[in-house]
């Protein structure tokens, strides 16, 4: 059990360490601390224009969905980065547990994730004025890192998927465009065709946005505990799924011999 | 006329390469599709249905914009880790000119962005493509985007010094959406802001698309795009003089 411990935290956190030896500080804060903001306000400016929901609405909305950004990426590279360092092969022919192993890369990419929706946040109080009641700061942090958490468990779903697919980039940034349009962050789910809306209830983030404007609005976390309990689940769902998936395209890498195959 | 070669070689090259990249395939088809269905649906929920022709021309211009950010941003870099970059920079024609059909290639495949926006409002939400002045549309949409072109080619000058290219890229894409003004008008924007949108290419190139296809003067915001073209043109001729100079002088031309 102690060695579970020990690769779950200190092999996630070499991994994530080994993500910044080449995501410096100098590509860090402009894409997960400004970008952030700039997302926050462009929606908000263009739903000025729509005349679709007032400017929190869009903080909300933007700030949370924030979090797949660093989530789906920083999942994706955490296993496709082994790939191109050349590491992949010498990580998975360790005896270590896997469990241990894949989901200690996620700790650290989901508490990443979570800064960086946050930053969304401070970016819509600072430039448009989102002032929620203080009183529901705890809870939109709680719903910041359940959104994180779920947005990570589908990042590990697209890392399996990059094992096979090689295209990291491209699979990150399609599933990140889904998760725009459907999960109602800048378009009420009413308003949406039924279809999208009904896809929206299986994915990532629609439950922790519908929540966090709730909370935003004054509303108490228990009183969001459905949308909560739904979400949790949703990521769990994922990240058993990217587990399993990974495990399978692993085996049959080896089976293949394409691990190394960029 | 060798320094029309040139361009044309290089034109006619990279338009090659980028025609193999998937990621400029989703930058530049993809991305553009996607904001213009959020914008879509947002106009058409707030009750908006008259302005999806607008929200198609923004979200074909934001396409363009993002293909010559990160085409420029990745220009200098790409040729790095390929090894080609010192090759680019020991050749006899002017740096400037080495890359100057590159970038030109990276905003032309952004006119596949205009495209896509505007096909895909005509047959998902059935948006009328009816244009005050196509003649002059036809005019500003190739004018904007060489405009753009030279515009990343500034930007990829400074990339021959900042290696961190895809950052200063990743910062530029939204900040540059909203000081153009590509969906929403700039008088939503603070006051103090007006001088960057002034500045912007992409600013005037809306104004000129725009105003092409809904009505509304053209030849104005036309002539601030050819006058800040040229004002890219030779900014970028001495910023790649100077920043080639500095990346010899201090031997970083080719560190990853």
């Amino acid at each position: 059990m102690k060695t579970w411990f020990r690769v779950f935290f200190v092999g996630g956190a070499i991994s994530f360490r080994a993500l910044f030896a080449w995501i410096r500080p100098w590509v860090y804060i402009p894409t997960l601390c400004v970008g952030p903001t700039t997302q926050v306000l462009f929606f908000a400016f263009l739903g000025r224009t729509a005349h679709l929901e007032d400017d929190s609405w869009f903080v909300v909305g933007n700030a949370v969905q924030s979090a797949s950004l660093a989530a789906l990426f920083g999942m994706g590279f955490a296993i496709d980065g082994e790939r191109w360092m050349q590491t992949l092969s010498a990580v998975l022919a360790t005896p270590a547990n896997r469990s241990a192993l894949f989901l200690g890369r996620t700790l650290p990419v989901l508490l990443n994730a979570s800064v960086s929706a946050g930053t969304g946040f401070v970016g819509g109080a600072l430039f448009l004025g989102f002032r929620p009641p203080l009183s529901a700061l705890p809870g939109l942090a709680f719903l910041v890192v359940l959104g994180a958490f779920a947005c990570t468990g589908l990042g590990m779903l697209s890392a399996a998927v990059g094992l096979r697919m090689r295209d990291v980039p491209i699979i990150a940034n399609l599933t990140m465009a889904v998760l725009l349009i459907f999960c109602g962050v800048n378009v009420p789910l009413d308003k949406l065709p039924q279809w999208m809306h009904v896809a929206a209830e299986g994915l990532p983030l629609t439950h922790a946005i519908a929540a966090a404007r709730r909370v935003a609005d004054g509303a108490s976390l228990s009183s969001v505990s459905t949308s909560v309990a739904v979400e949790a689940a949703l990521g769990l769902a994922y990240l058993a799924a990217g587990f399993v998936l990974l495990r399978v395209f692993e085996e049959q890498g080896r089976r293949t011999g394409s691990l190394e195959r960029a | 006329m060798r320094s029309l070669k040139v361009v044309y070689s290089g034109f006619r090259m990279n338009l090659k390469m980028l025609g193999t990249s998937s990621f400029f395939l989703l930058t530049s088809v993809v991305q553009p599709v996607i904001f213009a269905t959020i914008a879509f649906y947002m106009f058409r929920a707030g009750s908006r249905n008259g302005t999806l022709l607008y929200a198609a021309l923004g979200a074909g211009m934001m396409g363009v914009w993002s293909t010559t950010l990160f085409g420029s941003g990745g220009m200098i870099q790409w040729q790095r880790w390929q090894g080609t970059l010192e090759l680019g920079a020991a050749a006899p024609p002017a740096m400037a000119l080495i890359y100057l059909p590159f970038s030109l290639a990276n905003a032309f495949t952004g006119m596949y962005a205009m495209a896509a926006t505007l096909v895909w409002g005509r047959l998902v939400f059935g948006i009328g493509l009816h244009l005050a002045h196509p003649w002059l549309f036809v005019l500003a949409l190739p004018a904007t985007v060489i405009a753009l072109g030279l515009m990343g080619l500034v930007l990829a000058s400074t990339f021959i010094l900042y290696r961190h290219a895809n950052a200063l890229s990743n910062l530029l894409e939204y900040p540059v959406w909203i000081a153009s003004g590509l969906v929403f008008s700039t008088s939503l924007l603070p006051v103090w802001t007006r001088p960057i949108s002034w500045a912007l290419p992409p600013y005037w190139g809306i104004l000129a698309i725009r105003h092409a296809a809904l009505g509304g003067g053209v030849w104005g915001p036309l002539a601030m795009v050819a006058l800040l073209g040229v004002a890219a043109l030779v900014i970028s001729t001495l910023t790649f003089r100077w920043f080639e100079h500095a990346a010899r002088a201090r031997a970083t031309l080719s560190l990853t």
